[in-house]
């Protein structure tokens, strides 16, 4: 009976161990599949037709450059619209906002958060982008600037929640000393609330980014599809075409193994690597930070 | 002068608090509009024939039935995956794991799933699971693409909340004999239940909306039946709203909105149930 009960134990904690590690696993097996999946691409297109101009994978065309630029600006815009509303959100439900206030505010923002990005996409064909058509005269609504509206919307729910949480860690202690050495409100969340939050809300920033880069439906459904090069911007108003829409529209349509599928494949791990990127440079700044409030405490 | 500054000062703040609170509610009230104004258009075109029947007319006049059922499939495979996975990985993390290398590894790898962009799932499903395990585009294969896509939320708020439960708890219960694992199951899990929980139905309420990791793994543009087993492919709401936004010329508008509406409410429901068990864990929580 006793031994049968350790074993049980032992075997469970084993288990319970193989799938802490699992996330490591599914990490590698991610990479691992988009590597051999798009290594083939090095071989078939070299890389000055590959970082080029033109992308028209009907006549072998595969620059993905526009691509790149198209990503890069709707995520610019997002952010433009996304930073300055998400941290203002966060410091107004966390310094301002009263109790009840509150208790609204948040799970809205959650439930924001929780969109499937297909109905914000929908929205944006039959609502905003309409509207952008009329009301800047376009020839058409599906541009980048529609696309980094809805994006905005997306970053957004992660901007808040992280910051808040950021600006939630400050210590009362800190707060309390400023007003006491005659500090209003305001200027204590700005001069020293916002300040001692400064990595967290980092964070948040670079995490509602790399959302929005990733992000995928929306854009594609928004703006317009086009492979053009995106450098100034006046782009921001005419149709562009990012890296996930561009797989997310090819893929059904392409042979296994051809040419146009490994260069597809190539652009994901493009996405991997820049979600990782993003990804490790967000979470060291969370660990600077912990290391240093650590050697203030100690 | 000073009294002016002073004034000044709280002038300044009057305006700065204004504007936040502007920026507030810039931020929330589209959320809001957007949920209010797909319920008012979008209720006219639910009727029980939309709820039950299969499209017809190349999908321009019947019901989402088989899309609502496709949609029910995935999100239960879902969570047969991730469920246990992520409940074990976060009972790992938080009553096992010591703080080293290894441990920081794990954590980067959660956060790096966490971001990876749901098309990249897509592709990473098709590799493994549609063409290297030969699944084929099926439900199966769908499902595990959005469980490992699941996995972060369910591991760090499971973690979270398995963390919140008092060290007490854990010294008593092996003091009076107990073994860890018996601990966990029976004083941890249970205490740490409503948040799990609320966690779980985050993460399926994400899966439930996702259109991209199923594009290429398992969604079928159109299906006169629906599917029988888990290697069928199959027809889901998010892919069947964007299929009819995008791809249908002609599509009446109602339809449209209606999947919308469908969509909507399922998410939802999804969210206010996970909202209701933490605030009602939270107020009873007597530690």
């Amino acid at each position: 009976m006793e031994k049968s009960l350790s074993f049980r134990e032992f075997i469970i904690t084993r288990l319970i161990q193989a799938s802490g590690y699992s996330a490591i696993l599914f990490v590698a097996l991610i990479f691992f599949f988009l590597l051999k999946e798009s290594l083939p691409t090095l071989g078939e297109v070299d890389l000055t037709s590959l970082f080029n101009f033109r992308w028209y994978p009907i006549e072998n065309y595969f620059g993905i450059l526009p691509l790149l630029t198209g990503s890069l600006i709707i995520t610019l815009g997002a952010a433009l619209i996304a930073v300055p509303l998400g941290l203002g959100t966060a410091i107004y439900i966390s310094e301002i906002a009263p109790r009840w206030m509150r208790e609204i505010l948040k799970p809205l923002v959650e439930l924001l958060g929780g969109l499937p990005s297909v109905v914000l996409g929908f929205l944006g064909i039959l609502l905003v982008s309409p509207f952008l058509r009329i009301f800047l005269d376009l020839p058409t609504g599906l541009t980048a600037f529609t696309g980094s509206l809805l994006l905005g919307g997306i970053a957004v729910p992660t901007i808040v929640s992280v910051a808040e949480d950021a600006l939630d860690a400050v210590p009362r202690a800190y707060r309390e000393g400023a007003w006491a050495l005659g500090a209003t409100h305001w200027q204590t969340i700005w001069r020293v609330t916002l300040p001692a939050a400064k990595s967290g809300v980092l964070t948040a920033i670079m995490l509602g980014i790399g959302r929005a880069i990733g992000e995928t439906m929306t854009v594609m459904m928004v703006t317009g599809n086009a492979p053009v090069l995106a450098l100034s911007l006046g782009n921001l108003f005419s149709p562009v075409r990012t890296m996930t829409a561009t797989i997310a529209a090819e893929m059904g349509e392409v042979a296994n193994g051809s040419t146009h599928y490994h260069v597809l494949f190539f652009i994901g791990i493009v996405l991997f690597l820049i979600s990782l990127i993003v990804n490790i440079i967000a979470s060291s700044v969370v660990f600077r930070a912990k290391k240093r409030a650590e050697r203030i405490l100690s | 002068m000073l009294k002016l500054l002073a004034r000044n000062r709280h002038t300044v703040q009057r305006l700065g608090f204004t504007l936040l609170t502007l920026v507030a509610v810039v931020t929330v009230m589209p959320i809001v509009g957007t949920v209010i104004f797909i319920l008012f258009k979008g209720g006219s075109a639910i009727t029980p024939e939309f709820l039950t029947g299969f499209p017809r007319e190349g999908m321009r006049e019947g019901g989402i039935l088989p899309a609502i059922i496709g949609t029910l499939y995935l999100t239960i495979g879902t969570a047969i995956f991730s469920v246990p996975l992520g409940i074990a990985a976060a009972i790992y993390l938080a009553e096992y794991a010591s703080d080293n290398r290894l441990t920081r590894l794990i954590r980067i790898a959660i956060i790096n799933l966490a971001g990876i962009p749901s098309v990249v799932y897509g592709l990473f499903g098709l590799g493994l699971f549609v063409l290297f395990l030969q699944f084929g585009t099926s439900i199966l294969a769908a499902s595990l693409t959005l469980s490992i896509m699941t996995l972060p939320v369910i591991i760090s708020t499971a973690e979270e909340s398995l963390r919140s439960v008092p060290q007490s708890f854990r010294t008593v219960s092996i003091s009076l004999g107990a073994t860890k694992w018996q601990t966990i199951r029976k004083i941890i899990l249970k205490e740490a239940l409503p948040g799990i929980l609320t966690g779980v139905i985050l993460g399926l309420e994400r899966a439930a909306g996702e259109t991209a990791p199923i594009l290429f793994t398992g969604a079928a543009f159109f299906l006169p039946q629906l599917p029988n087993s888990p290697f069928d492919a199959t027809m889901a709401v998010p892919y069947h709203l964007f299929v009819i936004s995008t791809q249908v010329p002609e599509m009446p508008i109602q339809i449209q909105y209606g999947t919308a509406l469908v969509l909507l409410v399922f998410v939802l429901t999804m969210n206010v149930i996970a909202t209701v068990i933490r605030s009602r864990a939270r107020a009873k929580r007597q530690w």
